[in-house]
């Protein structure tokens, strides 16, 4: 906690439609599994791509378009997310997530460099609606367990999971 | 207030945690539920009404009458993460949560070990890293032990120990001595997952040639080129003779052919004939006839 530090963070890439505000961004100190040190560079890209997936994923369950998850998701969250949606489309509704802030902290970096996990205490909006109505809307306190792997030119998200907080 | 209990229904057991709302005349559901367990909610008062359980894993709409139980079968919700569970009537909404965890029966593993190929006799030249998944791929969070277990041909076994956190863990391995195909195995209850990595010999160490005449040549042969463990250097490795004659230098790259390099040069008297292979040198040899 004494060791955290509270970065105004600017998200270098395009806003959804959606979003109203940025979203605050706190960096814990990393507290990581590994003998590999992690490169400065190497954590703001990561941090930089992971950002940029929970817009991806915003517009992606609020438009109801799997495809948009193509640019910051594979593996396993990609396809979480992709069934998520089709049960979506399929009853009906839509949700609309807006990250208001993010508490990060680095947990595990790979060995060979391969992988990067991290943890995210983060608040943020839900909104759903059902045949375009709002339902209801609800400010949600979260953890999750994010797993990021290169690809070709960035970080992608694998694993994107909740977790008690 | 928290209650835990266990309710049987016609066989199916429901494992119901802490309650959210016990009370109050709101809905009734738990707090956790084990991704993949039958659950149910109690919903409060009469009429009919709408009820949606969503988050970024799943989601769910059930129509359902008030005042009555809801369950949801083994395998209705198996994607571990919060989730807002959303009961709108025709004159309110009420809205709770719950969060969806993973089992604590590791299922899969994902393991990955580099390199795939490496010389022997590496300090820490080998990494392994795995995670740790329940049977619906959900990372399992809670503290999990792992084993990591490298063995090679010749027998020897170099075995490790570590908890996953956060669903991760990571080792460290030595090549061994021996160059050959080492299996690489991560354990996690009676889960496992295996590579193979390929040891191979090092750069050489100690080389040494011979030089004998040849008509009016010099034969110069190598001993069999081995790495400092004594494993043979693969043929193809390029071996250097160099001689150097009257303050000129003349040098000849011969591959290895059966474990050894030879090349016949000029004999020259005075001529001073060295070998290298890579990095390492090896002996001098000072012609005279």
């Amino acid at each position: 906690m004494s060791r955290s530090f509270l970065i105004l963070y600017t998200v270098l890439t395009a806003a959804s439609a959606t979003a109203t505000a940025q979203p605050v961004l706190r960096i814990e100190a990393a507290n990581l599994q590994s003998s590999r040190p992690m490169q400065d560079q190497t954590g703001k890209a990561a941090i930089r791509d992971y950002l940029q997936s929970w817009q991806t994923l915003g517009a992606a369950l609020e438009q109801n378009r799997a495809g948009l998850l193509d640019s910051d998701f594979v593996g396993s969250a990609k396809n979480t997310f992709t069934a998520t949606i089709q049960q979506q489309a399929a009853l009906g509704i839509s949700t609309r997530y807006q990250d208001r802030s993010h508490d990060l902290q680095f947990v595990f970096y790979s060995p060979d460099g391969l992988s990067i996990e991290l943890t995210d205490n983060v608040e943020y909006d839900v909104q759903l609606l059902d045949q375009g109505r709002i339902k209801t809307t609800q400010h949600v306190s979260g953890r999750y367990l994010v797993v990021l792997t290169p690809a070709e030119v960035r970080w992608k998200v694998r694993v994107f999971q909740g977790t008690p907080r | 207030m928290s209650a835990r209990w266990t309710l049987s229904l016609g066989g199916l057991v429901v494992a119901v945690a802490a309650l959210a709302h016990a009370a109050g005349g709101g809905m009734s559901l738990p707090r956790t539920i084990e991704a993949g367990s039958a659950f149910s909610i109690q919903t409060p008062g009469s009429g009919n009404a709408r009820l949606y359980i969503i988050g970024t894993g799943q989601v769910l709409k059930r129509d359902v009458q008030l005042g009555h139980a809801l369950f949801f079968a083994a395998g209705s919700l198996f994607n571990a993460g919060h989730y807002l569970v959303v009961l709108a009537g025709d004159s309110s909404t009420e809205t709770e949560s719950f969060d969806v965890v993973p089992g604590n029966r590791p299922s899969n593993l994902s393991f990955l070990a580099k390199p795939s190929r490496l010389p022997v006799g590496l300090h820490d030249g080998i990494t392994g890293a795995v995670y740790v998944f329940d049977a619906y791929h959900n990372l399992i969070s809670a503290p999990t032990p792992v084993s990591f277990e490298l063995s090679s041909p010749s027998g020897t076994v170099q075995k490790r120990a570590t908890v996953a956190r956060d669903g991760a863990a990571w080792v460290q391995m030595d090549s061994t001595a021996v160059q050959g195909v080492d299996k690489f195995v991560a354990r996690v209850g009676d889960i496992s997952s295996a590579r193979i990595v390929g040891q191979v010999p090092g750069d050489p160490c100690g080389l040494k040639m011979t030089a004998q005449p040849s008509g009016q040549q010099v034969l110069l042969v190598t001993d069999a080129v081995r790495d400092c463990n004594g494993n043979a250097v693969p043929d193809g490795t390029i071996v250097t003779f160099t001689e150097t004659y009257d303050g000129t230098q003349s040098t000849i790259d011969e591959p290895l052919k059966r474990g050894v390099a030879q090349v016949t040069i000029s004999a020259r008297n005075g001529a001073l004939f060295s070998v290298a292979s890579g990095v390492a040198m090896g002996n001098q040899i000072h012609w005279e006839k």
